[in-house]
C-alpha cells in the first residue's frame, strides 16, 4: 500500500471514523462528499461501534501473494451496531467455527507488511470472541 | 492524589504447551515443567505485535477509566519488541486511540522492565502537573532462540495503565528504582534472538535487583511485608518470583493472584504489569500492593499502590486477566508455532 494512501485512510482503518448525513441521517463509511441517499453535502463525524454480526462470509483458500501464508482464512461482510456493513477478515478461529449471524468484535491488527523493509499496515479485523 | 485511573490487559488466544516444545528438542517435559514451573505460554497470532497488543490493552484501560482519550497528554510504550527499529510504536497506539495530535509520545526499552519505566514516567509527568492524564503501556512479543531455555517462557501480551489525579483506582504511595550495569541478558543490533548469561541471570541479576528494590521501597515507605495484601514480582519463569517473594518475607497467598506465569509465560515488558492487572482484578479498597519489575542490563522499578473505593466501580467494565488466560485457548503444535513466530526460512 502506498504510504500517502495509508496515511490518508488512518481515520477509517484505525478508528472507524464515518460521516453521518445531517439531512437524512445516513451513516457513510468511508465518508463521502455527497450523500448518495439525499444529495446533501452536510455531514457530522461519528465513530462506528466495534461490535456486529456476520452477514455472510467466504473462506479464502487461494490468496493473493502477500496473504498466501495465512490460508485458509475467512473474509466476512459484517453488519455493525450502527447498521453499517464492512468487509473484514475474521481471525483467531478455525474457518469451521464461523457462521452467519454469529456476533463479532472488531480488533486492531496488522493487515499487511510492505515487504521486509517497507511500512507495516494496521487496521481492523474481527474476532468471534465474546470477551469484553 | 495521583495514581492509576484505568487499567487493562490483553493476551493472545494462541498457546503452546511446554511439553510440545520439550518434545521438539528431546528434553524431558516433566523436568522442564518442574524446573521452570511453566505449563504453557501465549503465542501472538501472525497479525499481532507489540503495537496491536498495546492498542487492545489500552482500549480496556480506557473502558475502566471512562475518560475522553483526547485528554491524555502523554503516551509511553515500553517493549523490547517494538515492530520498527526506527519509528515509534507510541504514535500508532495514540492514533488508534484518538489521542493525537496534542500529546507527548515516547517508546521505552529496558529488557523486561520497559513497561514499568513507561509507568514511572507517566506517573511522574502527571504528578508534575505537565499533563492531565498519561497512558503507560508494557507489551511484548518476545522470542527465545529455538532449543534455548527461554523458548519455554518467551510469550506475548501486555497491560496498560492510565495515570491521573481524579477518579483514582490505585493511588501511587511510593516509588523506588534500583539499577546497575549488569550484562546478564542482551541482544545486539541486528541479532534475531537474545543471548543470556545462564546461571548468572539469577543471583547477581534478578535476585540482587528485585531484593534491592523491594527492600529499598519498603524502607522508604516505612512498610513491611505484612502490611501488603499482595505483591507482584517480574516473572521470567515460575520459580524466581516465588523464591524472591519468600526471601523478602512475603507469604505464598500474597503472591498468588499476580503469579500468572505458569499459563501466560513471560510477557517481558508486559510481565509484572499484567501480574499487577490480575492483582487489581481481585483487590479491595484500602489494600496495599507492591510491584517490583526487573529488566536485564539490569534494574528494578518498584511501586506501592493503595486501592481506592473506585476499584469496585471499574473492575467489571473490561475483561479481567483470568478471563483472558482461560478463554478458549487455541493450542499450536511446534510446526505452526514456528510458522507463526517467523522461525521458518521462506523463499522471498
Amino acid at each position: 500500500m502506498p504510504v500517502p494512501r495509508y496515511k490518508r485512510e488512518i481515520p477509517q482503518r484505525y478508528r472507524l471514523e464515518a460521516s453521518k448525513c445531517k439531512s437524512c441521517g445516513k451513516v457513510l463509511f468511508p465518508p463521502r462528499l455527497v450523500c448518495p441517499k439525499c444529495g446533501s453535502r452536510e455531514f457530522e463525524g461519528v465513530r462506528l461501534s466495534d461490535g456486529g454480526k456476520i452477514v455472510t462470509f467466504t473462506v479464502i483458500r487461494v490468496a493473493p501473494e502477500q496473504f498466501a501464508d495465512q490460508t485458509p482464512y475467512v473474509v466476512a461482510v459484517v453488519e455493525l451496531g450502527d447498521g453499517v456493513r464492512i468487509t473484514a477478515q475474521v481471525v483467531d478461529c478455525r474457518p469451521e467455527e464461523v457462521e452467519i449471524g454469529k456476533p463479532v468484535r472488531l480488533v486492531f491488527r496488522k493487515i499487511q507488511e510492505e515487504g521486509k523493509t517497507g511500512i507495516l499496515c494496521y487496521g481492523y479485523k474481527c474476532v468471534l470472541s465474546s470477551l469484553g | 492524589m495521583v495514581g492509576i485511573v484505568g487499567y487493562g490487559s490483553y493476551l493472545p488466544r494462541y498457546r503452546i504447551k511446554a511439553e510440545e516444545i520439550a518434545h521438539q528438542w528431546g528434553m524431558d517435559p516433566e523436568t522442564i515443567k518442574r524446573g521452570l514451573l511453566l505449563k504453557e505460554k501465549t503465542v501472538p497470532a501472525p497479525d499481532e505485535d507489540t503495537v496491536t497488543i498495546a492498542v487492545e490493552a489500552s482500549r480496556n484501560a480506557l473502558k475502566r477509566a471512562g475518560i475522553d482519550p483526547g485528554e491524555i497528554g502523554a503516551v509511553y510504550v515500553g517493549s523490547e519488541s517494538h515492530p520498527y527499529a526506527v519509528k515509534p510504536s507510541g504514535t500508532i497506539v495514540a492514533e488508534a486511540l484518538g489521542i493525537t495530535p496534542e500529546v507527548h509520545i515516547a517508546d521505552y526499552e529496558f529488557a523486561c522492565k520497559a513497561g514499568t519505566e513507561a509507568m514511572w514516567v507517566g506517573y511522574s509527568i502527571v504528578k508534575a502537573g505537565e499533563v492531565k492524564y498519561a497512558l503507560s503501556v508494557g507489551a511484548d512479543t518476545s522470542q527465545g532462540a529455538p532449543g534455548d531455555a527461554l523458548e519455554y517462557s518467551a510469550s506475548a501480551g501486555g497491560s496498560a495503565f492510565i495515570f491521573g489525579g481524579e477518579g483514582v483506582v490505585a493511588e501511587v504511595v511510593e516509588t523506588y528504582s534500583y539499577t546497575t550495569d549488569t550484562p546478564d541478558f542482551w541482544r545486539r543490533e541486528g541479532a534475531f534472538y537474545p543471548r543470556h548469561g545462564g546461571r548468572f541471570t539469577g543471583e547477581p541479576a534478578y535476585f540482587k535487583h528485585i531484593l534491592g528494590a523491594g527492600r529499598g521501597i519498603m524502607q522508604k515507605a516505612g512498610l513491611k511485608p505484612a502490611d501488603f495484601a499482595y505483591a507482584v514480582f517480574h516473572m521470567p519463569n515460575g520459580k524466581f518470583p516465588l523464591t524472591v517473594g519468600k526471601r523478602l518475607g512475603f507469604l505464598r497467598e500474597q503472591l498468588d493472584p499476580g503469579w500468572i506465569v505458569p499459563l501466560m509465560g513471560n510477557t517481558y515488558s508486559g510481565s509484572s504489569p499484567t501480574g499487577l492487572s490480575a492483582t487489581f482484578d481481585v483487590s479491595k479498597p484500602g489494600e496495599l500492593i507492591l510491584l517490583v519489575s526487573f529488566g536485564s542490563g539490569a534494574g528494578s522499578d518498584a511501586f506501592v499502590f493503595r486501592m481506592t473505593e473506585r476499584i469496585n466501580e471499574v473492575r467489571e467494565k473490561a475483561v479481567k486477566v483470568k478471563e483472558l488466560l482461560e478463554y478458549s485457548p487455541i493450542y499450536l503444535n511446534y510446526g505452526l508455532y514456528a510458522k507463526f513466530r517467523g522461525k521458518i526460512i521462506m523463499n522471498s
